[in-house]
């Protein structure tokens, strides 16, 4: 195996885009800054893929108008994937595991809120008993907490717990949208948005787009003097079918993070869009106290699709290159209630 | 008669209904805006100078922002076409009618466009054409105020000159 690792990331969110769903004019400054950060030009990147959805834009082709932000003569090597960028991440890693290439630019976008997000993430379910009801996102996870719930797994408070401490975590992430000081007394008093979630405990409608720099052993080493050196990257995926699964489980994720190698990390950056689904997360993965869970805020702060699970593999990255990690776990997830998973972990080398 | 001597289940319905709202970019912005007052603006990269019209953010080639404006006659050429035979739902033209990409003189890439005001099979590669606008009352921020392109009688371009916007 080759040694590859982040060596760059850059990262935009937004309540609301004022632009198109192309999102061409966002990622345009997000790669002009990996640029400034690497040093590098077009003509550095040898493999381009991105992760977004035609469902988001309302338009069919929409990565093709994407490509723009690039540039494209001469041609690039350049794929795409229609999940969360993290997996465009994984393509790009095994493209370099190839020896095809030694450097890669990974890019997410998504504009959530052109549409009716919950009900736009529907058409994600069996098309034949499912999406025909309609049961959108937020209700789906609903039922999962609900049943957390009812076998003891969580209470109310924990999932509140949740909440504050990913909100005060916010307070240092200058792109989280929702972050602050609460109390779990005051959560519990809000509204309920969807029995038994709260809308606090569903994270926000987020518009965004985020990227990452890979490079091969010596081309990371020249970028920075602490590459964030990918030593577990893993995806694997549960039943898309919701009844045939325990939902309050994670299967995929516990054996994504299994063959990735989690122990001895001291900082996990979960993609949990739902507060219950951080407990499941943690529990699956087998984080102990000692690990510190989100430092970025995590999903219920900010949740660009198509780009949060990327994110999350940045924001861990970051604290690797920043020396305040020596070994960091990122998750992304994918689907109705964590259906696809992935674990990335990665270690500094001084 | 039991389940397994009924006729299989070849197919459902499943209806699909979802709204968007799109928001243009600011370079779509200035360019509908334009159309409300009869101007057609394209944008040039600073890099390549190429113009592109509707302007598109950055430019395909250098991936920068095309941030010069350039306002384009509303004439130019035919570079390819097909000829439309087969109807549709929410067809507005009965067939068989010209479907282009125009040129504009100055621009470096057609756009799709109507040619009307001749017989289908008179539309030609290299055709010179000029924009038939809606009465101006009708003008909104829209590229339906250009009702269609018509030919202007000059003489065909040659191949040569437009053979790299194909």
């Amino acid at each position: 195996m080759r040694d590859v690792a982040v060596v760059g990331f850059a990262q935009r969110q937004m309540r609301e885009f004022d632009g198109s769903p192309t999102m061409v004019e966002l990622l345009v400054p997000i790669i002009g800054e990996l640029y400034d950060k690497t040093g590098w030009t077009k003509a550095d990147i040898g493999f381009w893929c991105s992760g977004s959805s035609d469902y988001l834009a309302g338009r069919s082709f929409s990565f093709v108008s994407a490509v723009d932000a690039i540039g494209t003569l001469p041609p690039v090597n350049e794929s795409h994937v229609e999940m969360d960028a993290a997996w465009a991440l994984y393509e790009a890693w095994v493209k370099i595991q190839t020896g095809e290439v030694d450097t890669a630019l990974v890019y997410g976008f998504g504009k959530s809120s052109a549409g009716l997000l919950r009900r736009i993430l529907a058409l994600q379910l069996d098309p034949y008993v499912l999406t025909p009801l309609w049961p959108d996102t937020v209700s789906i996870a609903a039922m999962q907490a609900r049943l957390g719930l009812e076998k003891g797994l969580w209470d109310e408070k924990a999932l509140a717990e949740v909440v504050v401490r990913n909100r005060a975590a916010g307070r240092d992430n200058p792109h989280a949208i929702v972050s602050g000081d609460v109390s779990v007394a005051d959560l519990l008093a809000e509204p309920l948005f969807a029995d038994p979630l709260h809308k606090h405990d569903c994270a926000p409608v987020t518009d965004g787009a985020a990227a990452i720099v890979l490079a091969a052993d010596d081309r990371a080493r020249a970028v920075v003097d602490r590459p964030a050196w990918i030593t577990g990257f893993q995806h694997r995926t549960d039943a898309q079918a919701l009844g045939v699964r325990d939902l309050t489980r994670s299967p995929a994720t516990a054996a994504a993070g299994a063959a990735a190698g989690t122990r001895g990390v001291d900082c996990a950056e979960l993609h949990a869009p739902f507060s219950h689904q951080e407990l499941i997360l943690g529990r699956e993965l087998g984080l102990d106290e000692s690990v510190t869970v989100n430092p970025s805020g995590g999903a219920l702060c900010g949740n660009p699709m198509f780009s949060a699970g990327l994110i999350r593999i940045g924001e861990a990255a970051t604290r690797v290159m920043a020396g305040a990690s020596d070994k960091a776990l990122a998750h992304a997830t994918s689907g109705p209630a964590l259906q696809q998973n992935l674990v990335c972990v990665m270690e500094g080398r001084n | 008669m039991t389940t397994t001597e009924r006729a299989p289940v070849t197919g459902i319905v499943s209806p699909v209904r979802l709204d968007y709202t799109y928001a243009a970019s600011a370079e779509e912005s200035r360019f509908l805006r334009g159309l409300a007052e009869g101007k057609i603006r394209g944008q040039r990269c600073p890099k390549c100078e190429k113009v592109y019209v509707p302007p598109r953010g950055a430019c395909p080639v250098d991936g920068v922002p095309t941030r010069d404006e350039v306002e384009l006659p509303d004439r130019g050429i035919v570079t390819t076409f097909c000829i439309v035979n087969v109807p549709f739902l929410g067809q507005r033209i009965a067939p068989p009618y010209v479907s282009a990409y125009v040129l504009l003189d100055g621009a470096d890439i057609p756009f799709l466009h109507l040619v009307l005001g001749c017989e289908a099979s008179e539309v030609r590669m290299g055709m010179r054409v000029e924009a038939a606008w809606k009465p101006r009352e009708d003008w909104t921020t829209s590229m339906e105020n250009i009702d269609h392109f018509r030919p202007t009688g000059e003489p065909d371009a040659a191949y040569e000159s437009y053979a790299a916007h194909l």
